[in-house]
């Protein structure tokens, strides 16, 4: 990227906490987006494949916004060299967006509980008083509005199914990965420092506004969450502890890169 | 009748989708018409906005889009297109069939004399 910046400064104690938050998103989005795109060719019918492969597009497409305000601000690699070269243990994803494709009701579900959390991320981030965060947020705000479009109506279809089989399954999907997508709210490394500084909320705030919001998504779906008191969340992945799918995605998601990581697409 | 498209797909029937027809404004603005861009399938009209939004919306610019279940839509049948075989012929009812220029210029010329002081 060749694109002249100007970079913003930043307080000393502020650096470590964005570039921790910047990472969980970045990888966030690239893992899930990863995944969405196995979708592609093999969606349900022709409309939704399109669809869910646009969704997945948009995902890599926030991943890079990301991974460029870690270039151009936090002094991390050019994007590619940055998504495409770390390690498994580098990679601070939750582990939600690591697991297989499954069915497509698994997939759905999970489409569901990450783009409700990204909304609401985006909102209170397009707020945040590290302007150049607030600007991507601001741009990425759009496009999670189409996802949970998608999603809600999709959702929604399964759940309100008079096929009683596509319901047990959205409802077995939603029970199964519940502990995974709670996961996605760990609390990350000095993230009371960037609260205070009205960068970015602590991960708990976000946490009960995607409960709040899930609930009403739900209701009148004939779909419901599990009480979240009583599942463990599957936390380990903003601290580089993965699932045993993150590195056959990597190994896949690089092998291109690895041919010729110089490169010009 | 009404519009009723039977699809290749053998999923698409057997989900019991309907076809619904999108359509979007001409000019990419506010206020412009919306014309017809396509078909999608769908159980209703919902999704089948967010399937339009994909299929029709995904390049270049568009500023909103709506969608009309096609079973709603009525439709003559090609083999009444002979309702329309002699319309080419009348030609008085084309606008370029009148020469009115020459009563405008007529009037125009009137008006600019009467208001001469």
């Amino acid at each position: 990227m060749n694109i002249p910046h100007k970079s913003v400064p930043i307080a000393d104690l502020h650096r470590e906490p964005l570039r921790q938050l910047l990472t969980a998103l970045a990888d966030d989005h690239l893992i899930l987006g990863h995944r969405h795109s196995e979708w592609t060719g093999l969606g349900p019918i022709l409309e939704e494949d399109i669809a869910f492969s646009s969704i997945a597009q948009d995902q890599m497409g926030h991943a890079l916004g990301f991974y460029t305000l870690l270039h151009e601000h936090l002094g991390a690699p050019d994007p590619d060299i940055h998504a495409f070269t770390r390690q498994e243990a580098e990679f601070s994803c939750c582990q939600l967006v690591e697991w297989p494709i499954g069915d497509y009701d698994f997939s759905l579900t999970r489409h569901l509980f990450f783009d409700l959390a990204a909304g609401l991320r985006m909102e209170t981030l397009s707020l945040s008083s590290f302007t150049p965060l607030a600007q991507l947020a601001t741009k990425i705000r759009g496009e999670v509005k189409y996802h949970m479009f998608h999603a809600k109506t999709m959702v929604g279809q399964l759940g309100n199914s008079s096929d009683e089989t596509a319901k047990a399954r959205m409802q077995t999907a939603i029970n199964r990965q519940f502990g995974l997508a709670l996961g996605m709210f760990e609390p990350r490394l000095g993230e009371q420092i960037l609260d205070d500084a009205h960068i970015a909320p602590i991960e708990s705030k976000w946490r009960e506004r995607w409960l709040e919001a899930l609930n009403a998504v739900l209701d009148g779906t004939g779909l419901q969450i599990p009480d979240p008191d009583r599942i463990e969340p599957v936390f380990g992945g903003r601290n580089g502890y993965h699932t045993e799918y993150l590195q056959p995605l990597l190994h896949e998601m690089t092998e291109v890169f690895r041919l010729d990581p110089q490169a010009e697409w | 009748m009404s519009v009723e498209i039977q699809s290749l797909d053998p999923r698409i029937n057997r989900l019991g989708l309907h076809t619904h027809e999108p359509g979007s404004p001409d000019q990419k603005k506010r206020g412009d018409r919306h014309t017809a861009v396509g078909i999608v399938h769908a159980p209703g009209a919902e999704l089948a906005m967010a399937y339009a939004k994909e299929q029709f919306g995904r390049r270049g610019e568009t500023a909103n889009l709506w969608v009309v279940d096609t079973r709603h839509v009525m439709a003559l049948d090609y083999a009444d297109q002979d309702m329309f075989a002699t319309t080419p012929e009348k030609t008085y009812r084309d606008p370029g069939g009148y020469k009115v220029n020459d009563k405008i210029d007529a009037y125009r010329e009137k008006m600019s004399h009467e208001h001469t002081p």
